[in-house]
């Protein structure tokens, strides 16, 4: 028990990376999801086809190919090309890909919103964004939840993936120490921290469905 | 200004499918139309096309003197911006055969939400005359139920409190009581009778043919996309003139 406690701090710290990798990423990989759903069901082919060559784009490469195509070869790339650090070449790349993923699940649930939804909302004089907005976003969350819930647990155990650009998340910080000790134990340890964050979610998913449960539709 | 809608020569199709085949209908204020006729007649879509719900192909439709939509010699049919056709059709409130209620807002948010979105009214300012709405439809007590509680006269009769809450000129009614129970349909219908008795403006696509014959101060029967036959509402019911008309009426009675 003793050992378990010695060495929790660069868990602990491993954990502090995943964490942070894993908010950054929600907060913007969300907002950027719905934006791109609302532009590939734009009636505007063309910006329906752009965000449709996106989504197969960074749904059809590996999370880890990309982040290592940010890291090394973007800044070789003409005009787009920057160097950026570890950190914000796997956020960027974290940030890109779950859009794609988000945007998807959003579409899914704009799409599944009756037209009589938008017709009852367009009688009475409102408008798009407002119809968007007032009536077939607060729907569509209800709906997506558990989607969503989904994908959330899956962004928790990816970020495990930045171990390719040498950080030292929670797994790299266990694996570390079970080469330097030769116990798996640091193993446990670390799944037990990935079960803890991923029941608060649970916990937090189902919170919110209790909570849209209120109606029925 | 006298005549409320405006319809000349109105053209729709789908595709291959002529809908409405030239369709002209003026509605006086005051005027409870009753729009009859078979299934897939066009009388759905030629009421849709009075809002907007649907874009027509060839000829007029005015409201209240404005033009919603109008052809010029090339024979296209031009619809004015978009603020003003917001503006126009925002005189006409519509209550739907399948109600289209806002599910994720109770009774009392589903009327508050247009005035407050679209006319930019405070909720103190909208409440009193929201919760007055309900009680003439004699829902008061519903007000914070959310609509999935409702039966479907309940819903219908909500749906038309919330688009009086806008306080229209006219009000369609597309079905209202196709999707209901038959033991429900008399309450929806009643609401409609009392708004006739204040005079609103309505066009009603409706298949009950009493009720018809009964409110409406007209009766227009469509068939294949056309007006057959558009008279008082109890000339046409008692001594129908047209043959289609008369094998539709002995069909229905």
């Amino acid at each position: 028990m003793n050992y378990v406690f010695d060495i929790l701090g660069p868990l602990l710290a491993g954990t502090a990376v995943t964490l942070q990798v894993f908010l950054i990423t929600l907060v913007l990989a969300a907002p950027l999801g719905l934006c791109l759903a609302l532009l590939r069901i734009s009636r505007f082919r063309l910006v329906s086809s752009l965000v449709n060559g996106y989504i197969w784009l960074m749904r059809g490469t590996p999370l880890m190919l990309q982040m290592l195509f940010i890291y090394f070869a973007l800044p070789f790339v003409p005009v787009i090309g920057v160097r950026l650090p570890d950190f914000p070449s796997a956020i960027v790349a974290f940030v890109l890909n779950y859009g794609a993923y988000f945007a998807e699940i959003f579409r899914a649930g704009i799409q599944s919103i009756d037209r009589g939804q938008y017709e009852g909302a367009r009688v009475l004089g409102m408008t798009y964004p407002q119809t968007m907005r007032r009536i077939v976003l607060p729907q569509v969350v209800k709906r997506i939840l558990p989607p969503l819930s989904n994908e959330t647990i899956t962004l928790v155990k990816d970020t495990s993936l930045i171990y390719v650009l040498a950080m030292n998340d929670l797994l790299r910080a266990a694996r570390g120490i079970v080469q330097r000790d030769f116990t798996t134990t640091p193993f446990v340890v670390a799944a037990a921290f990935y079960l803890l964050m991923t029941l608060v979610l649970t916990l937090g998913f189902a919170h919110l469905e209790k909570k849209y449960a209120v109606y029925d539709e | 200004m006298n005549t409320m809608i405006s319809a000349q020569d109105v053209h729709k199709r789908f595709g291959a499918l002529e809908v409405l085949k030239g369709v002209s209908l003026d509605v006086a204020k005051g005027e409870v139309i009753a729009v009859i006729g078979p299934s897939g007649s066009g009388k759905s879509t030629f009421l849709r096309c009075l809002n907007h719900l649907e874009t027509i192909d060839r000829g007029r439709v005015e409201i209240e003197g404005d033009a919603l939509v109008s052809t010029d010699e090339s024979g296209i049919a031009r619809y004015v911006a978009e603020p003003e056709i917001r503006r126009i059709c925002s005189r006409m409130g519509m209550v739907f055969q399948h109600f289209n209620l806002f599910p994720h807002l109770t009774v009392l948010d589903n009327i508050v939400e247009a005035p407050i979105t679209v006319k930019g009214m405070a909720r103190d300012e909208i409440l009193p005359k929201a919760e007055r709405l309900l009680a003439k439809v004699g829902l008061l007590d519903k007000r914070n139920v959310y609509p999935s509680r409702l039966s479907g006269g309940q819903k219908q009769r909500v749906a038309i409190a919330r688009a009086l809450a806008m306080e229209p000129d006219i009000m369609l009614f597309d079905e209202p009581t196709s999707a209901l129970d038959p033991e429900l349909t008399g309450e929806v219908l009643r609401t409609i009778r009392e708004l006739a008795e204040e005079r609103m403006t309505m066009l009603v696509v409706t298949h009950e043919m009493a009720f018809a014959r009964e409110v409406a101060s007209r009766a227009v029967f469509m068939d294949g996309g056309e007006i057959v036959e558009a008279r008082p509402a109890r000339e046409l019911f008692a001594s129908p003139e047209h043959p289609r008309t008369r094998a539709f009426l002995e069909n229905m009675l």
